[in-house]
């Protein structure tokens, strides 16, 4: 035993009195060395979570200060503009925490910096996991879990937003509560209801406060709780590469490195969202003044991630039926629930789905290369270019002001648009991975191009082909073929007819869609000598790095094979190359 | 862990296998100097972000809230605010640096391995699971006993009803609404025969002559004032909300009602038939309105109809006239509900 200071003997004593309570030397033993792989790519998931953090921590300190209360007070603080006028308490609390709580404009806006950062984090973390496959067997039900969170993220965010009871957030209440309106037989019982009345009423702010600061935050506490313990219990997927496999994990232990590396990124986080927060200006209410509900300012935006419902309202057409007697307003159903409803359950159940059509049913703890997965990259690319659309429809007024666009020419090309361009990038994404494919072959069968020219002896030139290095070699020889289900059969041996026929046609047809167009993998046997060829022709080049001018000759991208001691006849050469 | 042939000696505690990965020496594992410098580096910026902390508290107190500093491309910006942010910044983002530094420069950077195991419970287990099950089945007899069974699903679906009955009281409806459904009350506004209108933020009555041709003026009813001063709340000007347009006679092509305008001055509602932002974005050439939040567009010469954007409905036009002073009133409520679309509307 190392000698211990008196601090770590009365650490190790509190340990013992612990453990023979709780018997927590057995999770120690087993977790601090516990390994997590590195990449950077799954830092995306530490934003999310210490943004969300750090906005539980500017939080608390906002709500000592904040009054949720839409009672009416004559505004005497310190920003001279607004003296004088009549508003919200709500709205005044949030002039006091801009400008005379010390340092409360910076916790505001690290707040508000926070929950822009963790919801783009947490898209971007969405798309790692979805584009690597990490949510296949056995991760899917974690998979869920990182969709809700993600919708209540959205909830937490807008919710949030409406708070401080400016022009703007007031106007998006009022579109909140338009849509609200709008749901078939329940509606404006709804919106009475949650807003105690008429719009705005004296209700929902109070109301919106406790969904903001308790009811979403404590499902995303609890929510995240399980997300990180599953990654805890399944230990983290990592990415091919040499002595890695499906059944290891390779990387760095708890204590110390990850310890230092991740805990330490927190504060890098937490330290970024404050310069942030101290240095850019992010929602200035006091610019917008208290909300009325008769006036509305041009170029109103929304935050980010609402951007898109926000689109799909903007350039949906203005259908609505009556029926009986009863409105139907799929002008606001469809793009505001309908839509929503469906991209939000489809992303959920993926990882089903696809298993489903793949008939995989194996766990999977190496990460896929996107270009392994064509389909699904595609689908991947496809859903992200919607989405991307229906965003640039949020900012279209924008967007016509800043380019001297028509407003109506941008609403009608992204409605034909929408459903244009995702099949587009769907077939463009799946053949570039496909070509991606295509190019791993033959770095496998032939070694990769060095771009460097030789001419032989006998006069013939070759390029240099040079092995790969294990780890592009473990990367690339990673891709697993699938074969696509077999086409079933319409009846047995006996005659007898197949039931599930339809069903397994369908699975047949998906599966091939899925898979068929793969390029396959070179066998064990192929890649050896493919490697083995590349070696070879590393190997005639590599006395023209003895010549003194050999950088010279690189220079030209070609040279003359031509050493003293010529071990091989043109002959022999020649009968070497014939090989391919 | 690996699991450990009984050949090889238990390894020790606290040690881990290292994984079957090229290992490259990095500069501070070998020269001293190097790893020397890395730790000052690491120790400097746990200093600065001290130095940081202290600096933060001495702006927190000697800084004036209401100061204001010039910094170049940000502008005139107040002093304290920017003080606290970059302390406060500079503060806790070094200590993160710092510690990465440490991981990366002087921790050992040889990578491990541990084993991963199917999640699948061992089949005895399983097995003993399902028994457990079949045991607690049998002794609790809730396959055996239907009635009991029955019955208690029919208490579990019941029990919530009274937890969303008691959502009911979220809206207590004031006096005027009593009796009413949210649709009757969403179907009318303070309008009524001979209500004067007055212009917003002034409250002051208008006269045709006030308005120009081609002018716009957003109106309330005279009576708003002393309402929200009863109710408490912005409730009935956001139904109430007109604007008063003035165009040419000889352009209005068509009205929602005969004679609603008062020479060639309109009234319509200030509230989109969308999702229900006030529109004033009112074009006086093609007499189009557009709503800023998602561009629907109303032609107002045209009895309000939609031209463009998702909007389905016509805005709603409120009939107008003069009183005996000659001022602008109100000639009844709308005739149709203004605003959002709704379920009831029909």
């Amino acid at each position: 035993m190392t000698t211990s200071s008196p601090i770590e003997q009365a650490g190790g004593a509190t340990a013992t009195y612990v453990d023979k309570r709780l018997g927590s030397n057995k999770f120690l033993s087993r977790n601090l060395a516990k390994v997590f792989p590195d990449h950077w790519s799954f830092m995306l998931g530490e934003i999310a979570l210490y943004s969300f953090i750090v906005v539980l921590l500017t939080g608390v300190f906002l709500t000592l200060f904040f009054k949720p209360s839409m009672l009416e007070v004559v505004y005497d603080g310190s920003y001279v503009p607004l003296q004088g006028v009549k508003m919200s308490e709500a709205y005044a609390s949030s002039l006091d925490i801009s400008f005379d709580v010390r340092g409360g404009l910076l916790l505001r806006q690290m707040h508000h910096w926070g929950a822009l950062i963790f919801v783009a984090a947490m898209a971007v973390h969405m798309f790692r996991v979805f584009f690597t496959g990490a949510f296949r067997k056995p991760r899917e039900f974690n998979w869920l879990i990182g969709v809700g969170l993600t919708v209540l993220a959205l909830g937490a965010g807008f919710s949030g937003y409406s708070l401080p009871d400016d022009l703007l957030s007031g106007t998006g209440l009022q579109i909140a509560r338009g849509i609200m309106q709008a749901t078939p037989v329940i509606g404006t019982w709804m919106a009475f209801l949650l807003f105690g009345g008429e719009f705005p009423g004296t209700s929902f702010i109070p109301m919106l406060y406790s969904v903001h600061i308790l009811l979403i935050p404590g499902l995303i506490l609890a929510l995240v709780t399980v997300h990180l313990m599953l990654v805890w219990v399944q230990k983290h997927t990592q990415f091919p590469g040499p002595g890695r496999t499906n059944d290891n994990v390779v990387g760095y232990p708890l204590m110390p490195v990850y310890m230092a590396k991740a805990g330490g990124f927190f504060f890098v986080v937490f330290g970024i969202i404050a310069l942030i927060g101290g240095l850019v200006t992010i929602n200035p209410i006091w610019v917008f003044g208290p909300f009325t509900p008769d006036q509305v300012s041009a170029g109103s935006q929304p935050d980010w991630y609402i951007g898109f419902l926000d689109g799909a309202l903007r350039i949906m057409p203005n259908w609505e039926t009556v029926i009986f007697g009863w409105t139907i307003s799929w002008n606001i159903m469809i793009p505001a629930m309908i839509m929503p409803g469906i991209l939000f359950t489809a992303i959920a159940l993926y990882p089903f789905i696809e298993s489903w059509v793949t008939g995989d049913k194996r766990e999977h703890n190496l990460l896929d290369r996107p270009r392994n997965a064509p389909t699904r990259t595609g689908i991947g690319v496809m859903s992200i270019v919607f989405y991307c659309l229906l965003w640039v429809g949020g900012a279209n007024d924008i967007i016509a002001v800043a380019f001297d666009l028509s407003i109506n020419a941008i609403t009608w090309f992204l409605r034909v648009a929408i459903f244009v361009l995702p099949p587009i990038a769907f077939v463009v994404t799946k053949r570039a991975c496909l070509g991606l494919q295509r190019r791993d072959r033959e770095k496998l069968l032939h070694g990769f191009e060095s771009g460097r020219v030789l001419r032989l002896p006998h006069g013939e030139f070759i390029e240099v082909h040079q092995p790969l290095s294990p780890k592009d070699l473990a990367v690339i020889t990673s891709k697993t073929d699938i074969v696509p289900l077999p086409a079933p059969e319409r009846t047995d041996a006996d005659g007898v007819r197949n039931k599930l026929y339809r069903i397994q046609a369908l699975r047949h047809r998906l599966s091939t869609f899925f898979y068929g167009d793969n390029v396959p993998k070179p066998s064990a046997a192929e890649i050896e000598a493919g490697q083995h060829h590349a070696a070879h022709d590393a190997a005639i080049e590599a006395p023209l790095h003895d010549y003194e001018d050999a950088d010279q000759i690189h220079t030209f991208h070609g040279g003359v094979l031509h050493h003293p001691g010529m071990e091989e006849t043109n002959a022999q050469q020649i009968a070497d190359r014939s090989h391919d | 862990m690996t699991d450990l042939s009984p050949h090889q000696p238990p390894a020790p505690p606290g040690s881990i296998p290292h994984a079957d990965v090229e290992h490259r020496l990095r500069v501070t594992d070998t020269d001293p100097k190097t790893a020397k410098r890395a730790e000052r580096q690491v120790a400097s910026m746990f200093l600065l972000s001290v130095l940081f902390t202290i600096l933060f508290v001495v702006s927190y107190i000697g800084i004036d809230k209401t100061a204001t500093i010039y910094i170049p491309v940000m502008g005139e910006v107040g002093a304290l605010q920017i003080a606290l942010g970059f302390t406060l910044g500079a503060a806790i983002f070094l200590i993160g640096a710092g510690a990465i530094q440490w991981a990366k420069k002087l921790m050992p950077d040889v990578e491990v391995v541990q084993q991963r195991h199917d999640q699948v419970s061992p089949e005895a287990d399983t097995l003993d699971a399902a028994g457990q099950y079949e045991r607690g089945k049998e002794e609790s007899g809730f396959a055996r006993y239907r009635m009991i069974r029955r019955t208690l699903i029919a208490a579990m679906a019941l029990f919530p009803i009274p937890l969303v009955i008691m959502l009911r009281d979220l809206w207590v409806p004031t006096p005027d609404e009593v009796g009413k459904s949210p649709a009757d009350i969403l179907s009318t506004t303070l309008w009524h025969d001979g209500l004067r209108i007055v212009s917003d933020g002034t409250y002051r009555p208008v006269r045709p002559e006030d308005l120009p041709v081609g002018g716009l003026i957003s109106g309330v009813p005279a009576d708003l004032l002393e309402v929200e001063e009863i109710q408490g709340n912005l409730n009935a000007r956001g139904k109430a909300a007109i604007i008063l347009i003035r165009m040419d006679p000889a352009d209005i092509r068509s009205q929602q009602g005969d004679g609603w305008d008062y020479q060639g001055i309109l009234a319509f509602s200030k509230i989109c038939t969308h999702v229900g932002c006030p529109i004033a974005l009112y074009e006086q050439r093609t007499h189009h309105l557009l709503c800023p939040c998602h561009q629907s567009t109303f032609d107002l010469a045209d009895s309000g109809e939609v031209v463009f954007g998702p909007a389905a409905r016509r805005m709603p036009q409120l009939p107008i006239g003069v009183d005996e002073e000659g001022f602008i009133v109100a000639r009844s409520d709308f005739a149709e509900p203004i605003g959002p679309s709704f379920w009831e509307r029909g």
